[in-house]
Order: C-alpha cells, then sequence, then structure tokens
C-alpha cells in the first residue's frame, strides 16, 4: 500500500487562489463592459438627481438638492405613476390569466407537438417589436379590421388606436411570450406523480390543481410575472406608437423630461423612483413565491 | 375472507392502438388478502394497478371493487388508497399535511383529523416529526409517510406500486415485516406490485406472477415457487434447472444426455416435456460411495465451485447444453466437491416439475 501525500493546507490554498483569479480573468471582460456601460451611467443618472436645472435648460451641477424628487409628489406626477403602475398590473394580470391555462397545454401535449408549439410561441421574436407595434395600428385604427368587423356585424365604428385600451392590447401582445416560457418551464418540469396521488386521496381536478399544480408551478408565475411587470412599468414604444396624448405614462414621461422638457435631473429622479418600485415589486414577489415553495 | 375484493373480469388494456399492456386478464382478489403481482419490468403490473386506481381506464373488461363496477370512475371515487413508487409526497407540505390530505378532502371535521393524523403518524413512529416536510425526512421515513397518508383514509383496498424499491437492503427487509405486520393488524387488503422475488415470496397470502401482459400463473408462496406450471414462472422466481426429456413411456423420459429418468405423473403420453429442478433439490455423491435408494441419478463432473459462505453453488457438467447449477449447504455432514471431481446427481422424483413453455 502506498502511504497517503501529507497534507499541505498551504498548497491547497494556493490552488484555490489560483482558481479564483482564473474565475476573475475570465469574467473579466463581462465585467468591464457592465461597470462602463451600465454601472457608470446609473452612478452618473443618480447624481444627476440631485442636480439642479439653470432657467436655461442646462445642469447646474454644484447646487445639490432634492427638488427633482419633492416634484414626485406633485398630483400630475402621481396620476401618470398610478396610471402606469395600473397599466403595469393589468397587463401583468391579463398575461397570467392567459397565458397559464396556455402553458399548462402546451407542457402537457407530447413532446413533438410540444417543441412546435413553442416554436410557435417564439416566432413573433423574429420579427422587429416596432414592425409589430405598428401592426396594431393598423389594425386598431378607425379604418381598420377591428372597425370593419364591428361595421360588419351591423354595428357603430370603433376607433382603438391611441386608447389606454390600445396600450394594453398593445403590452398583452407583446408580452404575452414573456409569461408563456417561464409558466411552461415550471409546469413541464412537475411531477405528474403528485397530481395522481392528489386525486388518489380524494381531490377533484379543480381541487388537484389548486392544491399541487398550481403551488408547484408558482416559481414560473412569480418569473414570469416580473418579465411582465418591470418592463410595461416603464414601456416607451408601444405607449408612444398607439397610446394617445391624454395617456402619459412613465416611459413617455422620463423621455420628454430629458428631451423637451430638458430637465435632466427631474428625469434621473423618475429614473430612480421607477427603479425602486420595481425592486420593491421584486421583493415583494420573490417573498410570495418563496413563502409556497 | 370470502367476499372478494377486487375482481378484474377480461380487463385489456392498450395503448396507441397497437401495445397491448395488459391481455385479458382474470383475477379475483380476496378481502383482506396480501396479493402481489409480481414480474419483470414492461409485464404490465403497473399498468392493472392504475387502472384498479383509476388512473387508467381498461380498454375492455371490468374492475369491480367489493362488487361495485368501477367504469369510468375517477381516482377520487374510489374506496381505494395508493402507494406510490416514488412516494409522491406533496413536497410544500408538512408531515402532517400530506397525511390529512385525503381526510381534509373527505370534509372529515377538523378535530377528527388532527387525532386520526397524530394515531397514523404514531403507528408509523412519525409522530415527532408531523411538522418537517418531506424533505428533511430520510427515504424510509418518506416511505412511512407515504403509507401512512393512505392508510389514515382506511381504504378498502391499498394499492402499493414497488414501496420499497428505492430503499436500501437492509432498510427494505426491515419494511418488509413492518409492512405484513401492518396489514395483518389492520386487515386491509394490499393489493402490493413488484418485481423483487422474495419480497414476494416472503410477504404475500398469494401472487400472481405476470409477464406480457399475462397472468400466467397464481398461487400462494409455496406453489409459486414449488411447483411453477410454466416456463417463465419456473425460471423468474428462484434459480432452476430447465431439463428437455422425450417421454418414452409411463412415468419415464429420455433426458437430451440421453440419460433415462422417472418423471412425475400428469405427463402427455408422448413427446417432449421439461423438467424443472431447484438448484437444492440437487444432490452430489462422490462416484466411490453408495448411491441412495429411490432416486433419478445422472453422471456429471464438477466444472465449478463458487463459495457464498452459508452455501456452495457448484456447476455440473452433465451432458446438457447448459451446466445444472447444485446447491449445497456449508455443513459438516454434507460433502465438499472439487473442481473435476466424477460424481452423481440425484433427485427425488417428486423435486422435478413438468413445466409449459
Amino acid at each position: 500500500m502506498t502511504t497517503e501525500a501529507p497534507v499541505n493546507p498551504e498548497l491547497e490554498r494556493a490552488a484555490e487562489r489560483a482558481e479564483s483569479r482564473r474565475g476573475f480573468l475570465i469574467g473579466l471582460p463581462a465585467f468591464l463592459y457592465l461597470i462602463l456601460f451600465f454601472a457608470l451611467p446609473l452612478v452618473l443618472v443618480f447624481v444627476y438627481s440631485f442636480a439642479t436645472r439653470s432657467s436655461t435648460g442646462l445642469t447646474v451641477l454644484s447646487d445639490w438638492n432634492l427638488d427633482s424628487y419633492r416634484r414626485l409628489l406633485e398630483p400630475q406626477v402621481v396620476e401618470i405613476f398610478v396610471r402606469s403602475l395600473l397599466l403595469a398590473v393589468v397587463t401583468t394580470v391579463i398575461c397570467l390569466l392567459a397565458g397559464y391555462p396556455f402553458a399548462y397545454y402546451i407542457a402537457t401535449r407530447r413532446a413533438a407537438l410540444r417543441n412546435v408549439l413553442l416554436v410557435l410561441v417564439m416566432i413573433p421574436f423574429w420579427s422587429n417589436f416596432l414592425v409589430r407595434t405598428y401592426a396594431w395600428r393598423v389594425i386598431l385604427g378607425s379604418d381598420g379590421l377591428a372597425s370593419q368587423i364591428s361595421q360588419a356585424v351591423g354595428g357603430e365604428p370603433v376607433r382603438v388606436l391611441f386608447t389606454t385600451t390600445a396600450v394594453l392590447l398593445g403590452l398583452v401582445y407583446g408580452y404575452l411570450p414573456f409569461m408563456v416560457l417561464p409558466l411552461y418551464a415550471a409546469i413541464e418540469r412537475l411531477d405528474w406523480s403528485l397530481v395522481e396521488a392528489a386525486r388518489d386521496l380524494y381531490a377533484n381536478g379543480w381541487t388537484a390543481f389548486r392544491k399541487v399544480t398550481l403551488p408547484l408551478s408558482m416559481p414560473g408565475v412569480v418569473a414570469g410575472s416580473i418579465l411582465v411587470f418591470i418592463p410595461t412599468l416603464g414601456a416607451y414604444v408601444t405607449p408612444a406608437i398607439l397610446g394617445g396624448a391624454r395617456t402619459v405614462l412613465l416611459g413617455d414621461y422620463i423621455v420628454s423630461q430629458f428631451l423637451a422638457a430638458r430637465n435632466w435631473p427631474f428625469g434621473s429622479a423618475l429614473s430612480f423612483a421607477v427603479m425602486f418600485v420595481m425592486l420593491l415589486a421584486t421583493t415583494f414577489y420573490f417573498r410570495v413565491g418563496a413563502k409556497t415553495l | 375472507m370470502g367476499k372478494a375484493a377486487v375482481e378484474l373480469v377480461g380487463v385489456t388494456k392498450r395503448f396507441d392502438e397497437d401495445v397491448t399492456a395488459v391481455d385479458a386478464l382474470d383475477l379475483t382478489i380476496e378481502d383482506g388478502e396480501f396479493f402481489s403481482l409480481l414480474g419483470p419490468s414492461g409485464c404490465g403490473k403497473t399498468t392493472t394497478l392504475r387502472m384498479i386506481a383509476g388512473f387508467e381506464f381498461p380498454t375492455m373488461g371490468g374492475v369491480r371493487i367489493h362488487g361495485a363496477e368501477m367504469g369510468l370512475k375517477p381516482p377520487n371515487e374510489r374506496p381505494v388508497n395508493t402507494v406510490f413508487q416514488s412516494y409522491a409526497l406533496f413536497p410544500h407540505m408538512s408531515v402532517f399535511d400530506n397525511v390529512a390530505f385525503g381526510l381534509e378532502m373527505k370534509k372529515v371535521d377538523k378535530a377528527d383529523v388532527e387525532t386520526r393524523v397524530r394515531r397514523v403518524l404514531d403507528q408509523v413512529q412519525l409522530a415527532r416529526r408531523a411538522d418537517a416536510k418531506p424533505s428533511q425526512l430520510s427515504g424510509g421515513m418518506q416511505q412511512r409517510v407515504a403509507l401512512a397518508r393512505a392508510l389514515v383514509n382506511e381504504p378498502e383496498v391499498l394499492l402499493l406500486d414497488e414501496p420499497l424499491g428505492a430503499l436500501d437492503l437492509k432498510l427494505r427487509q426491515n419494511m418488509q415485516y413492518e409492512l405484513k405486520d401492518l396489514q395483518s393488524r389492520v386487515g386491509i387488503t394490499f393489493i402490493y406490485v413488484t418485481h423483487d422475488q422474495e419480497e414476494a415470496l416472503t410477504m404475500s397470502d398469494r401472487i400472481g406472477v405476470m409477464s406480457a401482459g399475462k397472468l400466467l400463473q397464481v398461487g400462494d408462496s409455496h406453489q409459486i415457487y414449488e411447483t411453477p406450471t410454466s416456463r417463465f414462472v419456473a425460471d423468474f422466481i428462484g434459480d432452476i434447472n430447465l431439463l428437455e426429456g422425450e417421454v418414452t413411456g409411463s412415468g419415464t423420459a429420455r433426458l437430451s444426455n440421453g440419460a433415462v429418468v422417472r418423471i412425475p405423473s400428469g405427463h402427455p403420453s408422448n413427446g417432449t416435456v421439461t423438467l424443472a429442478l431447484r438448484p437444492e433439490r440437487l444432490m452430489l455423491h462422490p462416484m466411490a460411495g453408495s448411491l441412495p435408494e429411490g432416486r433419478n441419478q445422472i453422471r456429471a463432473r464438477i466444472s465449478r465451485r463458487t463459495y457464498y459462505g452459508d452455501v456452495y453453488y457448484y456447476d455440473v457438467e452433465a451432458g446438457f447444453d447448459e451446466p445444472l447449477d447444485v446447491k449445497e449447504e456449508n455443513r459438516p455432514d454434507v460433502a465438499r466437491h472439487e473442481v473435476g471431481d466424477e460424481v452423481y446427481v440425484s433427485w427425488t422424483v417428486d423435486s422435478a416439475n413438468l413445466v409449459s413453455d
């Protein structure tokens, strides 16, 4: 028998250090990229949010104050916040209600059919989001498909375009795949013998779903909801194309602060407020998700 | 006993048109019986169990539980409970909530649920782990939770799908005793699916051996082991020597190595027969010694000896296609033979068994 080599803690530590150095080097390009193009601008925005706008629209970087944050409480701003928040919540709920049965349907098909359906879910991504949103303009406009159908069945011409409903339709359309995919992943890996066990223990189909399938697919619900809620809260393109002037949302509003109003400090403060709400929502969601697991 | 707990009448299950998982199965399981369905994987035993539970429906035939036709009744409307192969414990619920699930679904009074769950957890020695999550328990404990979760409902029939398969050997042997004890205590009919012949032999009142969707033989452990009727049953359960022979007269046959031996009664008057002989029913005798009276004997040579501690296994060349297996106990009064020794192999006429193909 060979004698074991004596354990040398010094050698082991050196090996560990080398390993972690390698890991750092591999991650370095991504690190640099993120610092340069994400962290630094973010710090910049944060700094600007405490600055002052001069009468000519320039940003004065000396007179630090909380004026921009105080403005967030103005009724007009609060209204935009509430409207955006409501729209994001409604979009998320509709996506969840529409996406869950669909994801469930896909996840319970045969493997071949399942893959076809998944590709169909992803096909819209192959064309540009902007183009697809403009397509909705054609459908929802005053002589669009929706109006034509309404008139064909003897109704009034309808114009959905430039209303909140149009924005809602556009957002649900755009973000539904982001709800379906995580839900599918969660439902697909469900252990179906658990559902059988519930049925065996006298639960009917609906109760088995409520007591077993739904709680166990919660990770998918949480992930999907976050993936829909966060981008819709700050959505810019869809409201800009489908929404009217009367329904200003956070995305529009921030852009207009930076461009038209030339009020960079207030735009920065708004951005941070939105990020804070997103952070709160995410934390809340993960808490809820963790509780059911 | 007496009244049938479960009756399967001409039950056939086909998947996708052409795959027949269960083929015209007729079986009656008595009340209070410990019945095992034994067979290799893919023989249709689990499908049969799932049809009794209501997870699958027969393509043809009927399932009756205590006389009531089950038809297309869903699992939740059947008076049976299942212990699943992988236990299928709800991972998001505590042990207590897992066990209470069935009672709550049946809208049993809250206080009653509490007492009954506590009592059954006591029975499986898990009272102190009631608040634990299944993932915090060992495999053996999870298995007992699964058992408790089914038993607390006092089902008319308990269905068990390879419930010990995931446990290690020692634990499995202990659980075999516990299960058998439990069954005789609660008096519920157990239908136990397994591919493990030892489990089936040690626990069951009766065993049904299945192969390729068909029920080949039903009988108690003794009958299944001692008097298998088919080549498959003989071969699947325990070790066996199968010898081909040509019937030469009333009670005699010429084996494929040329030896003429006496065979048990009930054989066809001519044609070929297959003799099934258990290795422990064969004896080896040195050439020099005297031979016992009234036994069949053939000449042979030892080609291999394997030591198992409690027994010796001998491979013996006797002119057949394959060597004979002979098992002899490791005792001072049983002679030990060396590889290359010329010996006689002997057996009594009755210890051989005629099997069909």
